[in-house]
């Protein structure tokens, strides 16, 4: 019995160059549902790591209560001692948080870009954040760090370039990464400086604390809550973060399924339409197998197997492709208010699941052909055409 | 029997392998309407945007505020018709998943800068006179449930009032409509004289000034006048065509357009393939027939013709139903993602766009088909077989 099938699939597969033009069919159209399928899908993995990568457990963020965001947030000078001295607080930095419209590289357009004061601790809070070239900032002087997303999505933003903002024109003295973190996406400068010359002298947008231990997210921020003089709320930063991730990814995972679900159902057409051809070119000499004495378990599985080997290689191409076209890609969308640089990331479960869907689309374009080749009456068919 | 119905009947001669194909080009083109749609809901602002109209925001940062004050400059302004102001206010009505634009405005100005906005006389009477008073568009309150005379509550997220609090009442006076819109207008109106005084910072600021061109071809020589007026104020502006701002703000979210081309390539790539195999296939199977044919009088450019037609109607007539299929689902779609997408809908230059496409594919497809069945010698055929 696997003697048969194994000698009608090998015979099957053979005769794949002949039929070589409907075959391309399932592959081309398997690999393009896959590549689809991974290409934004990995979209919506690179989005969530670079928001991920960027939270701490021992990390919380302090924002004006209601305010969802760094952007519309603002905390008063004066209430940035209390948050500071409270027990749970390990390090704190009190952190400007604004916009600037410089064009992005891609469309030549203006884009929001994120200016972040802060003070000297945040960097004792973020260690992921390396200065790659030049230097940092210092004190007082209207110079910027930038991060390297920053640099690859905005036009002007190099090492040595000035940018101007309202008031004053600065200088980007240094590079940093930040572990492929949102930081990434920004401007950094000394805060005073930033308070100055944004005309934000009364109040921060944000504190940024270090906990004593990722335990004491919940006491710190029921006592911050109950504070009678501070309206605002702390939230840990991986909280904050996948909260901030959620929507969007959400929206291209359901895109890119939804889309791929769509292409699917045609690609199916396309298997079957093949494979049931494939068949129908085949009917004398599968036939003529039955005829001989093969059973019909082998035939269904050779042609099976066909589609299956033909769907195979269309995934792994489609997975391939969206690998070698898009994988680490940087590219920069808006996230709130604010352009978030984040890398395509085709990861070898996504590869995975790409392939599974081939599978599948395989099996079922392969089934319906393999049984009524099974089922062909013998006479009738080697009477035939 | 007239040509298409001839051209039918071979079409359909295998029943099956013809129906798949035409589900496959039904889809195609199902997700060509999808996508184009979805492409077209990032860029629609630019499509309806007012030729006359110009936004003038602040240069460096959108979140700056424009001084009041500037209003009265940029109204002297040669060739300036009119002018008036709005804000973005944030806020959240119930959940943050109940996403609409909330501006403060000057009542009357607002929509006289608007005309195509329709709100009864006595409802913008109102709204004028009530400082608290705003109005919204029909379908808001269908969608709400509201009715004249609610309170509307706002949680804010930027603009907390004098007194702390976050919590804006707003009284619902009117409501208006656009006349002839391809989307539906989206904002929230109120006082904001009523939200200038009410709120704890930034008074005396806008968020921008919409400036109405009594010559649109002057707009770029005003543009530049206004910001003139400002370049070397603390308080520099930005002028854009209302399309060049809503064509910035689609960038910011990036290239969608780019990406649904790329999708629909892979799409269109696959069904080329497959239906040029489809009718390479048929016309194989059919030389004898269509050499009887060649022997009954009908020239080579008729059968050519007749190929050719095959070929275009299969295309034409998958086209069709694709999109078809798209305009039945599009209403579903819209109410599904309103959220998200706002501005879904299927367009007529879509549909118009890809019945173009579909009468393309189908002569890619039948060319190389027809031009063998015009060569063909009636002897040859007819002995092949």
């Amino acid at each position: 019995m696997w003697h048969q099938v194994w000698e009608i699939t090998l015979m099957n597969l053979r005769n794949v160059p002949s039929r070589l033009g409907a075959s391309s069919v399932i592959v081309v159209g398997i690999a393009g549902v896959v590549g689809v399928l991974v290409a934004l899908l990995s979209m919506a993995i690179g989005f969530r790591a670079a928001l991920e990568n960027t939270g701490a457990e021992d990390r919380a963020i302090v924002l004006r209560g209601g305010s969802g965001g760094e952007l519309s947030s603002g905390v008063a000078n004066e209430h940035i001692a209390i948050v500071a001295s409270m027990e749970g607080v390990a390090l704190s930095s009190a952190e400007l948080y604004t916009i600037a419209d410089i064009p992005k590289r891609s469309s030549g357009t203006p884009a929001n870009l994120v200016i972040r004061g802060v003070e000297p601790s945040a960097f004792e809070i973020r260690p992921e954040v390396r200065i790659v070239a030049g230097r940092n900032f210092d004190t007082g002087k209207s110079e910027l760090i930038a991060g390297v997303g920053a640099v690859a999505e905005f036009e002007g933003i190099d090492l040595g370039a000035q940018v101007a903002f309202r008031d004053s024109t600065w200088t980007i003295v240094g590079i940093f990464d930040a572990d492929g973190g949102v930081n990434e996406s920004e401007l950094w400068t000394d805060l005073p400086t930033a308070q100055t010359a944004f005309r934000r002298t009364g109040a921060v947008s944000s504190m940024r604390v270090r906990l004593t231990s990722p335990d004491a997210a919940t006491s710190l921020a029921q006592r911050i809550d109950a504070d009678p003089r501070l309206d605002l709320e702390l939230t840990a930063e991986p909280a904050y973060y996948s909260a901030q991730a959620a929507q969007l990814t959400a929206l291209i995972t359901g895109f890119g399924y939804v889309v791929a679900t769509i292409m699917a159902i045609g690609a199916v057409f396309a298997a079957l339409n093949t494979m049931y051809s494939a068949v129908s070119s085949r009917t004398v000499e599968i036939a003529t197998l039955r005829a001989i004495g093969f059973s019909g378990a082998p035939v269904v599985v050779s042609v099976m197997f066909e589609a299956l080997a033909l769907a195979l290689v269309g995934g792994l191409a489609g997975a391939a492709l969206a690998y070698l076209a898009f994988n680490g890609n940087t590219i920069s969308t808006l996230s709130g208010f604010t352009q978030v640089a984040f890398d395509f990331t085709v990861t070898p479960a996504l590869v995975t699941t790409g392939v599974l869907w081939a599978v599948t689309l395989g099996v079922v374009g392969g089934l319906f052909p393999a049984v009524r080749a099974a089922r062909l009456p013998i006479t009738v068919a080697l009477r035939g055409e | 029997m007239s040509h298409l119905a001839l051209m039918w009947s071979s079409l359909f001669r295998r029943k099956a392998r013809t129906t798949l194909t035409l589900l496959s080009v039904v889809i195609a083109f199902l997700l060509f309407g999808l996508l184009r749609s979805v492409a077209d809901a990032f860029t629609v602002g630019i499509d309806i945007a007012g030729v006359d109209r110009l936004i003038v925001q602040p240069k460096y940062s959108i979140i700056d505020p424009v001084p009041m004050a500037h209003i009265n400059q940029i109204a002297r302004v040669d060739g300036v018709a009119a002018v008036t102001h709005a804000d973005w206010f944030g806020g959240i009505y119930q959940d943050r998943s109940n996403f609409f634009p909330k501006y403060p405005v000057d009542p009357r100005g607002y929509f006289a800068l608007y005309p195509e906005y329709t709100i009864d006389a006595a409802q913008l009477d109102a709204f004028a006179s009530t400082r608290t008073g705003a109005v919204a568009p029909a379908q808001m309150l269908e969608e709400f449930g509201w009715k004249i005379g609610d309170r509307i509550p706002i949680e804010a997220d930027i603009w907390p009032k004098k007194d702390g609090s976050r919590l804006w009442e707003f009284e619902l006076v009117g409501s208006y409509d656009a006349i002839g819109a391809e989307v539906p207008p989206s904002e929230f109106l109120f006082q904001y004289d009523y939200f200038d005084e009410a709120r704890q910072f930034g008074n005396g600021g806008v968020g921008w000034f919409i400036v109405r061109v009594a010559d649109p071809a002057k707009s770029a020589e005003i543009a530049r006048a206004i910001d003139a007026l400002f370049e070397n104020s603390p308080n520099a502006t930005r002028t854009a065509t209302e399309a060049e701002f809503a064509m910035q703000f689609a960038n910011q979210v990036g290239d969608i357009g780019l990406m649904m081309t790329g999708i629909l390539g892979a799409v269109f790539f696959t069904i080329l393939l497959l239906t040029a195999n489809t009718m390479a296939q048929a016309l194989r199977e059919r030389i004898p027939e269509l050499a009887v044919m060649k022997t009954l009088g009908f020239t080579d450019a008729q059968v050519a013709a007749l190929v050719l037609g095959e070929a275009v109607l299969l295309c034409v007539l998958g086209g069709v139903i694709g999109l078809g299929i798209a305009a039945f689902l599009e209403g579903g779609i819209a109410t599904a993602i309103k959220g998200i997408l706002p501005t879904f809908a299927l367009s007529t230059t879509t549909i118009a766009t890809g019945t173009g496409l579909a009468v393309v594919l189908g002569i890619a497809v039948g060319l190389l088909p027809a031009l063998r069945a015009r060569r063909l010698s009636i002897v040859d055929a007819l002995r092949g077989h």
